[in-house]
């Protein structure tokens, strides 16, 4: 069925596609249409819905509520994704599987509110204190908007971990015609089978998906921020910390094949425009009319994960290159990251663009 | 004869390898953790139908030693993550134990909020007028003049009524007792876990390590002994919301139960599907 959808609505039909049956949130532009979405979608699906008081309540409602056996989700902006987190870290120190959206507006503070911006890149990523890595996925498209959603619930079931879905304002009010797929697949995690005593809730077999208990489930779990043993209590033996914070690295870095998943078009160019989200989509408009001019061809990098970096894959990739291109709408967030993987000899040049507009086509053209 | 029933007290807590616990000799938390648990054994709340939540705080640190499921989730954040709990699992006990900074300083907004939507959840408030964990520094419900690490000329805030609060932010029962009336304490535990919705019950509590220390009152024996004299019960006074210099103990709000949130948002759901 052909449907005219937005990036957030879209989002919110993948989240419950994805067996997404919990949301806790408050609302902030320009994320609201996924709450509201969602509020009058998962009761009819059986699924729960609250506006709590605050992004702190909302992120630890959702904790609970995985802990509890459940899928979940938040919808966010700048101003509660700081709010958020500390619980994005206990979600990652207890293991709790979540989904959080953040749809970009400009900052800092309250910044604003109805323009977009993708500023919140290293946010996603050094937010929350402490030393582990994250996952953020970053959709161009309404239809992305769905797809990523789908596959951030499946990432983050799989790992145990809370994944990001950093759309920006222009992805997310969007409207584009799409076709949702008839069937997506899904993460089926199995229950665990051990009796209480050996079950252990933090085991590093199985590439970190281990079979895990839920509240209610007769293992009789301890959950906590602190640092903890295989067993779930806490410790302080340096031994265990190293193993606790080397775990959640691991986890990522361990199922590294699986995860990169990052689109490119038309690699071996002189030029290659390395980009995400709405940028992207100038990108490829500049491409088009830049090739259609000069005769030269432009290469397309465009990420669909930004973290972890694909750094490994991004230095094959851009050996070949002459110059390469980073547009985005903040003053150079991901530049950086693209400066220190590509060698010495290649140029980087940073197209920033940070007035709440989109950045256009032309700007991009500009630098080519 | 004297009959005796084996005594299941021992089998809710985790012996193995969590005791011995972190808690000061003399503190009043493990009697509130006793307490608690002969409360649930006398009720016939099983193991596998209770989840505790705390947050961080030296009192948010009891479920740690519960064997059941036990959620020790990040400061003031208790109450939050237990509504998520309970709303996926309404089925499961959910009773919250925290301190007097954790659920009335940082965590005073979900308090609130949680108490407005009847949430069908116990809180524990184990008030001993002091941030115990971090040493000793001023809380919400440090009086008015007293000292503390952080107040070290005297406090100038006013402080909290816990259970005022509770009653007004719309708790369906709230009473307060102390560590020294063990057997009330436990009667008030019970008539909260047995009432339908949100309830609060505070508990006075020592901290001989810091409050004691710092108010002059002394060691615990000598703390229990203030709390005895110090305490008057509710059946006593004319208006125990007027009562300024004793701590009015026994059931302070009871109110007829209205259907918690689990229960609407089924209604809702009802509704949705059409
Ligand atoms: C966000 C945050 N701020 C501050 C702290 C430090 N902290 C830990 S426990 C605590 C106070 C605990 O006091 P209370 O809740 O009264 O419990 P008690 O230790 O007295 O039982 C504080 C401030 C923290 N862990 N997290
Ligand atoms: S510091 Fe106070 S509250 Fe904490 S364990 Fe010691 S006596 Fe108890």
């Amino acid at each position: 069925m052909r449907q005219l959808l937005s990036g957030n609505e879209a989002c919110a039909i993948g989240a419950i596609r994805a067996g997404v049956r919990f949301f806790a949130g408050y609302p902030i532009t320009p994320s609201t249409e996924i709450a509201e979405y969602l509020a009058r979608e998962l009761p009819k699906v059986g699924g729960t819905y609250i506006q709590m008081e605050d992004e702190i309540g909302s992120i630890s409602c959702m904790n609970g509520a995985t802990a509890a056996g459940l899928k979940a989700m938040t919808a966010t902006s700048g101003p509660g994704f700081s709010l958020m987190q500390e619980g994005i870290g206990y979600s990652v120190m207890a293991e709790l599987p979540c989904v959080i959206v953040n749809v970009m507006r400009g900052g800092p503070a309250t910044g604003t509110p109805t323009r977009t911006s993708q500023a919140d890149v290293m946010q996603a990523r050094f937010g929350t204190h402490g030393d582990h890595p994250i996952v953020a996925l970053c959709p161009w498209s309404v239809r992305e908007c769905f797809d990523l959603t789908v596959a951030a619930v499946n990432i983050s079931e799989r790992l145990r971990l809370p994944v990001i879905v950093l759309m920006d304002e222009i992805v997310g009010h969007m409207r584009e015609v799409v076709e949702l797929p008839a069937e997506v697949r899904l993460w089926q995690p199995e229950k665990p089978k051990p009796p209480r005593e050996e079950y252990f809730h933090y085991d590093d077999q199985n590439n970190y998906d281990a079979r895990i208990a839920s509240f209610g489930e007769g293992y009789r779990i301890h959950l906590t921020g602190l640092t903890h043993r295989k067993d779930g209590f806490p410790t302080d033996e340096p031994e265990i910390i190293k193993w606790n914070l080397d775990r959640l690295r691991k986890k990522i870095e361990d199922n590294r094949s699986w995860l990169w998943d990052l689109d490119y078009q038309d690699l071996g160019s002189e030029t290659v425009i390395v980009c995400y989200g709405s940028a992207a989509r100038s990108a490829m408009e500049a491409k088009y009319q830049f090739e259609r001019k000069s005769g030269k061809r432009v290469g397309i990098l465009r990420l669909r994960m930004i973290w972890p970096f694909p750094t490994e894959r991004l230095i094959g990739l851009l050996r070949s290159a002459r110059r390469v291109i980073v547009p985005e709408m903040n003053q150079g967030q991901l530049y950086r990251e693209v400066e220190r993987t590509v060698n010495l000899q290649v140029g980087v040049v940073s197209v920033q663009r940070y007035d709440g507009e989109m950045l256009t086509p032309e700007e991009i053209i500009q630098a080519l | 004869m004297i009959e005796i029933k084996e005594d299941r007290f021992l089998d809710y807590f985790r012996l193995d390898e969590r005791f011995p616990h972190i808690l000061c000799p003399g503190c009043g938390i493990g009697t509130i953790m006793a307490t608690m648990v002969r409360a649930f054994i006398d009720l016939g709340i099983g193991q596998d139908e209770l989840c505790v939540v705390s947050g961080i705080g030296c009192s948010s640190r009891v479920p740690g030693y519960l064997d059941c499921d036990t959620f020790h989730t990040l400061h003031g954040r208790a109450l939050p993550a237990a509504t998520g709990v309970k709303l996926a699992k309404p089925e499961m006990r959910v009773v919250v134990i925290g301190g007097d900074g954790d659920i009335m300083a940082i965590g005073g907004n979900h308090f609130i909020h949680t108490a407005r939507r009847n949430l069908d959840i116990t809180v524990i408030v184990v008030n001993n007028f002091t941030y115990g964990m971090t040493g000793g520094q001023y809380s919400p419900t440090t009086p008015t003049h007293e000292k503390a690490t952080t107040a070290p000329y005297g406090n100038v805030e006013r402080s909290f009524d816990i259970c005022f609060i509770a009653k007004a932010a719309g708790a369906m029962f709230v009473a307060r007792s102390t560590t020294f009336h063990v057997l009330h304490m436990k009667r008030m535990i019970e008539l909260a876990l047995t009432k339908k919705g949100f309830s609060v019950v505070e508990v006075i509590s020592q901290c001989p390590t810091f409050y004691g220390r710092h108010q002059g009152i002394g060691d615990a024996v000598k703390m229990l002994e203030w709390l005895k004299g110090s305490s008057v019960d509710v059946k006593k006074v004319k208006d125990p919301w007027q009562v300024k210099d004793k701590f009015v103990i026994g059931v302070l709000h009871d109110q007829e139960e209205i259907p918690p949130y689990t229960e609407l948002y089924q209604e809702v759901r009802n509704r949705a599907k059409g």
